[in-house]
């Protein structure tokens, strides 16, 4: 059966493609080396329009011709107080444009103007070298390095020295925990059901905030900081799992790129957390299908998070504590425990 | 085209799930369309794949391996037709589900009129309306532009102006919408539906052809005072497979070997409700109810009119969605243990992350049994604020759903649906516990004898009959006398109280005649036979029950109070 993959690799060759939603210009070129929040590519955005009514503006009327009045051409660059259009005679009358823009279209006494908005512009969401360039479409970036895959990203990306909170990986984060000498850091904590804890960490402010998990009642806040925060495992009273923990504490002082995306299945867009190393490591398979001996990690209480090793794929359906049958797994535990888990529940770390 | 029984043709559907690919193969045994089996596995229409077409090869090989029949070719390629040595099969249909949330704008002319009209098209695909242009919408015409640019749009529906009416203002919706499409670059041109006045079409074609895929659909408000959605739901239908193409990798490839274009899950499940409705009573009706993981589909016809209405929250990705219509003390008031509030809340969200996730604990599957009852409720509600002519009155009524066939009993599939629904008079349950409802709907469209016998042959679990009862009487007040009749001649009695909730001793598959005295002016069916009297029942897997807990069903404050009476009522099915 088709096994979901999530990555939690100490040291992983990273490849990853960064698209713009429409075409646009590509800033870098093969080779060259990028931060997290450098932007390598950029394209236009759709400024606001607004349309000048040139017949009515000019009080022409509707029998009188008035496209010839107009002075701009589609394609034509105006800048605010430019003349769109102007009567003839001595005591002229002009149409003056209210903004700098172009002029889409002409047409019928009505000229469409677009005002220029800032671009869209696409950050590199980690530290690496451009691979391949996507011609007008993005780059391909890699870097060899630590690879964790989180479950929810509040669509920033920052990058920053890694500090490690959480003192066991089921540790509360807390406003206390919090220190002035954590300013620009990226920080790994435990679970988070405190407001409070993100204010202050807004506060500082850090460059990222890696969470083991925490309540969907704070989405709206986190969503309005300004820097990247990773919900490792979702939402709930959940510790770091094991693995994650392990890697992360032992990388603390690095530098480490948040790119705190928000879990496309889609695209397959998921929230990360990238430690460039100075060592090569393999590409990581992105599809498996369950076979025994795979390191999994499972979702949903009573083992949410746990890490086990997949013993035996069972045969037809097994039942569980709550009667429900599924198709199921024997997966032995950290602790030796063995249990019988539903493949849907069960992801392979690789 | 039409197939008879003569052609015993076999047919496969594939049906392309946000969760689950399908492979359901359906074949003539002993002389009559049977249900043979299902092959599912994990979709493949997400990342890292993006593409069905390796779903469809492996839920295929699961087919083949549990029927022993060679469906594909030493290539892996679908064996179509049926070979001389069995192999194969004759035709192939396919449904989805799969696929992002369509964004679609609607313009009208008159908000309670066209416009209403419009949003109820596109209410019968699983989308959203990102925004809404109509004759009272006074934004200026360049906020209007902006904000359809900023909208991002999959699809416009245009309607508006009666058959040879208005004319003048449609077309001046015409040219924001030129505008839109001129605008934009081709890839994010949204496809556009016109489906108002006929004289106009011609014109709204030539106009927007040159920019975009433009396909013209009957008037659905041919006059002011009533609605026709059936032929526009089609033509939707197509135009959503268009986009979807785009976005499904392999459901072209699929579509281009199917013996019918794809369509999707909901209009094939409408489909079929439709068709059922003219078969069974066609005073009653017939209700679908499909509770998804994206989406929850409610289907209403009576003698061949549907409502057809996909609903954006589920049970998987689409259960934080479920708190954009209701109160978090809205599914907490189903659980029959205390949960606290911000521990549903995570779960909700949580199984938006991980909309696969099956429960392995009560406490979780309460939680998720509590969300399918919210949205259940929430359709069942919203469907008939829509059409107040309508009642829960149905027979039978056809559900499906992994959260509702995923159960420890049939008990709690059928309380989920009752409380959901809370129907009135004598209703019929089945639950689709394959995931065939909708691959019959693809099918009725070329074999319309196939579906009848299927669900003749038992294909869909008998839950039970129904009877709920409507009374004024105060809790525990005697309302009704019960006595059944065996084949046998045996007989039964019972006394029915207001609040409670009965099972009467019948096997699945035995027949009695029930024998009902309504006390204290309590109505059995209030669109029917609304005094007692004596009708043959067949028994479910839950027997056959009587729901007299009151309509609508009204829940103690009292928390603790009420999470006893929620055991109670499962104990007393014996659930």
């Amino acid at each position: 059966m088709i096994a979901p993959v999530t990555h939690i690799l100490p040291l992983t060759n990273i490849r990853r493609a960064r698209r713009l939603p429409v075409p646009g210009r590509v800033l870098v070129k093969v080779g060259q080396k990028v931060n997290t929040t450098d932007i390598i590519a950029d394209a236009p955005s759709n400024g606001q329009h607004y349309i000048v009514d040139v017949r009515r503006v000019l009080g022409i009327p509707r029998n009188e011709k008035v496209d010839q009045l107009i002075q701009r051409k589609p394609g034509e660059r105006i800048q605010k107080g430019d003349v769109i259009a102007e009567t003839s005679g001595m005591f002229s009358r002009v149409v003056r444009s209210q903004a700098d823009g172009s002029v889409l279209m002409v047409g019928g006494g009505l000229v469409l103007i677009e005002t220029q908005n800032p671009p869209f512009v696409l950050k590199a969401g980690f530290s690496g070298v451009v691979s391949e360039v996507l011609p007008e479409r993005g780059v391909i970036l890699e870097t060899q390095g630590v690879l964790i895959q989180g479950a929810w990203g509040n669509n920033r990306v920052d990058q920053g020295v890694l500090l490690s909170l959480a003192h066991t990986p089921g540790e509360e984060f807390v406003r206390t925990q919090l220190d002035v000498s954590m300013r620009g850091a990226v920080v790994l904590a435990g679970y988070c059901f405190q407001a409070d804890a993100l204010q202050a960490a807004a506060e500082l402010p850090l460059r990222g905030l890696i969470l083991g998990s925490m309540s969907a009642d704070l989405i709206s806040l986190v969503n309005k900081l300004n820097f990247p925060v990773i919900s490792l495992a979702g939402f709930g009273h959940m510790p770091i799992d094991s693995d994650v923990y392990k890697i992360l504490t032992t990388n603390e002082k690095r530098d480490t790129s948040l790119n705190a995306a928000v879990w496309n299945p889609q695209t397959g867009d998921r929230p990360e957390v990238i430690i460039p190393l100075p060592s090569v490591g393999n590409v990581a398979p992105e599809t498996d299908i369950f076979k025994p001996g795979q390191t999994v990690r499972i979702q949903g209480a009573p083992y949410n998070e746990f890490i086990g090793v997949l013993v035996q794929i069972k045969p037809g359906l097994s039942g569980l504590a709550n009667g429900v049958r599924t198709p199921a797994a024997l997966v032995q535990l950290e602790n030796e425990e063995q249990v019988t888990i539903p493949l849907a529940n069960l992801e392979v770390l690789e | 085209m039409t197939t008879s029984i003569v052609d015993a043709e076999s047919v496969l559907v594939i049906d392309l799930g946000s969760i689950n690919t399908r492979a359901i193969l359906f074949d003539i045994v002993d002389g009559q369309y049977h249900f043979i089996s299902a092959g599912v596995v994990p979709s493949t229409a997400n990342a890292p794949y993006r593409d069905v077409s390796e779903g469809i090869h492996l839920a295929v090989k699961k087919l083949q391996e549990t029927t022993g029949r060679a469906l594909v070719d030493t290539d892996g390629r679908l064996v179509i037709p049926c070979q001389s040595d069995g192999s194969g099969v004759d035709r192939l249909a396919v449904t989805y589900s799969a696929g992002p949330q369509l964004r679609i704008v609607t313009a009208g002319l008159l908000a309670d009129v066209s416009l209403e009209s419009a949003r109820n098209l596109a209410a019968s695909v699983h989308g959203k309306i990102v925004d809404s242009i109509g004759l009272n919408d006074h934004r200026r015409l360049e906020v209007q532009l902006d904000s359809i640019l900023q909208a991002e749009p999959d699809m416009i529906i245009m309607a508006g102006g009666t058959e040879n009416g208005a004319g003048r203002s449609v077309l001046k919706m015409l040219e924001l919408i030129t505008l839109v499409c001129r605008m934009l670059p081709q890839e994010k041109r949204p496809a556009v539906i016109f489906a108002g006045n006929r004289a106009l079409a011609k014109k709204i074609k030539e106009s927007l052809e040159k920019w975009t895929t433009i396909q013209i659909a009957p008037n659905i408000r041919p006059t002011i005072d009533s609605e026709d959605l059936g032929p526009a739901q089609e033509i939707l239908a197509q135009a959503v497979t268009q986009i979807r193409n785009a976005q499904i990798g392999g459901l072209q490839s699929i579509g281009s070997i199917s013996s019918l274009t794809p369509i999707p899950t909901g209009q094939a499940f409408g489909r079929i409700i439709r068709f059922l409705s003219q078969v069974y009573d066609p005073a009653r009706g017939v209700l679908g109810v499909d509770v998804g993981s994206s989406s929850t589909i409610m289907a209403a016809a009576v003698a061949g009119k549907l409502k057809l209405n996909v609903f954006p929250f589920g049970v998987g990705s689409g259960a934080s969605q479920i708190l954009q219509g209701c109160s978090i003390a809205d599914i907490v008031r189903w659980l029959p243990m205390h949960v606290p509030d911000a521990v549903v809340r995570d779960y909700l969200y949580q199984k938006s992350l991980y909309p696969a996730m099956i429960p392995m604990t009560s406490e979780t599957l309460s939680i998720e049994q509590s969300m399918a009852r919210q949205s259940i409720r929430m359709a069942a509600q919203n469907i008939l604020a829509r059409w107040p002519s309508m009642s829960m009155s149905f027979e039978p009524i056809l559900a499906s759903g992994a959260i509702l066939s995923q159960t420890a009993s049939p008990v709690q599939s059928l309380l989920m649906l009752l409380d959901g629904l809370q129907p009135v008079g004598i209703t019929s349950f089945f639950l689709d516990q394959n995931g065939l409802i909708a691959g019959l709907g693809s099918v009725s469209q070329i074999n319309s004898v196939l579906p009848v016998q299927v669900l003749e042959s038992g294909a869909l679990l008998n839950l039970g009959t129904v009877i709920s009862p409507i009374s004024q009487a105060r809790y525990g007040t005697p309302i009704l006398q019960v006595r059944m009749e065996y084949e046998d001649g045996n007989e039964t009695r019972a006394e029915v109280r207001q609040g409670s909730i009965v099972s009467l001793p019948l096997r699945a598959g035995q027949n009695a005649h029930i024998h009902i005295n309504p006390l204290r002016r309590t109505i059995i069916n209030p669109h029917g036979q609304r005094g007692g009297g004596s009708f043959k029942i067949t028994g479910g897997v839950c027997g056959a029950v009587i729901d007299a807990r009151g309509r609508p069903l009204i829940l103690p404050p009292d928390a603790a109070r009420r999470r006893d009476l929620i055991k109670k009522w499962t104990i007393m099915l014996g659930g």
